[in-house]
């Protein structure tokens, strides 16, 4: 089913009873050439490009739970690509301009708004790592712009500018980056791949993986065994789980993230803004819900909700950041669970089992990723060379140590993302 | 989240610092070879179910404890002293 203006109207005349399904819900074949297991964003742009840039299209997406009821569906729809490891710096780059044409690739409203995302910087030590990391995205090909306090008044004059722990020195502004709509962005890619004749599957949950003298055979789920080919993990929070069905133990410890949205309120944000407090970050959705977070709660979970602690710290961060926030009330917290990797980096890569595939470690970062993720997968599913953009993020590089991504200095060791 | 400390006894959470996995605790050799020291600084079982972890009562008496605590429903069993354990 195409969408288009025509169809819109037809349909708000006559009641809106000419809307369809907009995927399939097909029972599991016995064999198929791709399994991607993880119905997240992840795994459904994945399915996409293997048909639209391979010609695969005897795919299943095995999901456990509803396509959209993960990660994909519960984060704070950030994109930006304002990276400055090389690594990091390519991939996400590509990934930001494949949101750039993501709409009319998918023909559905996606609702990629381009708002830029501006983060805060409080003293001159930070101002010139600013500097730097603003000077890597201009080499890299985007866009970014070191703002004074006055330029950044301009384009935020609510926040408090003279907070004696977090005075305010400047921004570095990435007008290219922004937010999106998280559901939409599933359901496109869902839409996408079913329409190529990937088969989505949902309620459907990976319990085994079959090897067989080293190379994969198949999987066993919870609606029977299906064989195939390859076989591609991407489940994000649950990686070390269904990676341990095929007896590998990954460097990921799953920890829970936290965000929350405050009631509507009239547009007060221009985009999205970054604080130095912590990891504190807020934006403004088209319904004008107030949407931001802050850092993980710091200790192993599968739980998807959080403790007070870091409520109470996000708070805090929220009303040091714009005192005026204090009257806004919270609607509702939430919480996801995050694939954490030592360096803060991801991994897509092969295994040591033959067709067996990896992509995880997104950290709280994969939402942004998800185009490039599943365009990089899946050329590395396809062809069996790693994709350029996405060519560094090897799984050996913790036992190697070369090549090691921790964007953000603090060291390659859990815990200190 | 609550910590009983068996020095100090019940405390918030807020007094804690989390250092992860109890396996840290199990160093290997110098000449243990790549493999057994990738693991040990790396790789986790990472269970959803019970586990050990490493935490420190940094606002408190100091003692760093082993927690087991069960990472879907966040209850707590055990916390023990790092220096009474005997495994
Ligand atoms: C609160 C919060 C805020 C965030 N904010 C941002 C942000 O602003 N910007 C940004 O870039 N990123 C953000 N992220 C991170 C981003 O959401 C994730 O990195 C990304 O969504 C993970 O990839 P995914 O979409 O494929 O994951 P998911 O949607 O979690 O997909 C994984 C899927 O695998 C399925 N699965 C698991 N085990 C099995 C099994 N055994 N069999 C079958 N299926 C299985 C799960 O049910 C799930 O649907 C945020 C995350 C959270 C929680
Ligand atoms: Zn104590």
């Amino acid at each position: 089913m195409g969408y288009s203006a025509f169809k819109v109207i037809k349909e708000g005349l006559f009641g809106q009873r000419g809307w369809k399904p907009v995927w399939r819900d097909p029972d599991p074949k016995p064999k198929y050439d791709v399994v991607v297991i993880g119905g997240g964003g992840h795994g459904l742009s994945t399915a996409y490009y293997l048909a639209k840039e391979h010609g695969i299209t005897n795919v299943a997406v095995l999901e456990k739970g509803y396509i959209g009821g993960g990660n994909v569906g519960r984060n704070t729809t950030i994109v930006r690509a304002n990276y400055m490891l090389p690594g990091n710096s390519e991939f996400y780059s590509h990934s930001l301009k494949l949101w750039e044409n993501m709409e009319q690739d998918l023909n559905y409203n996606t609702m990629m708004s381009q708002r830029g995302v501006m983060m805060l910087c409080h003293s001159d030590g930070q101002r010139d790592l600013f500097a730097r990391r603003g000077n890597s995205m201009v080499n890299q090909g985007d866009d970014a712009e070191l703002l004074t306090p006055e330029q950044v008044r301009a384009e935020a004059p609510m926040i408090d500018f003279d907070n004696v722990r977090f005075p305010i020195y400047g921004g570095l502004m990435h007008r290219r980056g922004g937010t999106a709509r998280h559901d939409a962005v599933a359901w496109g890619y869902a839409r996408g791949a079913d329409q190529r004749g990937v088969d989505l599957i949902q309620n459907c949950e990976v319990t085994g993986i079959d090897i067989e003298g080293g190379v994969v055979k198949g999987v066993q789920t919870t609606r029977g065994g299906i064989r195939a080919k390859k076989v591609a993990i991407v489940v994000a929070g649950r990686s070390s789980l269904v990676a341990g069905m095929a007896g590998m133990r990954l460097p990921i410890e799953s920890h829970v993230l936290q965000a929350f949205v405050s009631e509507g309120l009239k547009p007060i944000m221009p985009g999205v803004i970054s604080f130095g407090m912590g990891h504190f970050y807020i934006s403004q959705s088209d319904k004008g819900g107030l949407v931001f977070g802050g850092d993980l709660d710091f200790y192993k979970t599968y739980a998807a909700r959080g403790n007070l602690p870091m409520k109470e710290h996000v708070m805090d961060a929220a009303m040091t950041l714009m005192p005026s926030i204090a009257k806004a009330k919270v609607l509702r917290s939430w919480g996801g669970i995050m694939d954490m990797s030592p360096d803060g980096s991801p991994i897509i890569d092969k295994t040591e089992t033959d067709g067996l595939f990896l992509n995880c470690g997104w950290c709280y970062g994969g939402f942004k990723a998800v185009p490039g993720s599943g365009f990089s997968y899946a050329h590395l599913i396809a062809t069996g060379n790693h994709h350029a953009p996405a060519a560094r993020y090897r799984l050996d590089r913790f036992r190697t140590g070369v090549g090691l991504m921790d964007e953000e200095g603090t060291g390659s060791q859990h815990n200190l993302h | 989240m609550r910590l009983t400390c068996p020095i100090c006894g019940e405390r918030d959470r807020r007094e804690f610092y989390y250092k992860g996995d109890a396996i840290e605790l199990d160093r290997p050799n110098q000449d243990a070879g790549l493999a057994a020291w990738d693991d040990y600084l790396h790789n986790r079982d990472n269970s959803a179910g019970e586990i050990r972890d490493l935490w420190h009562h940094a606002a408190g008496c100091g003692a760093w404890l082993i927690v087991t605590r069960n990472t879907l429903t966040h209850a707590v069993s055990r916390c023990e002293l790092v220096e009474k354990d005997t495994r």
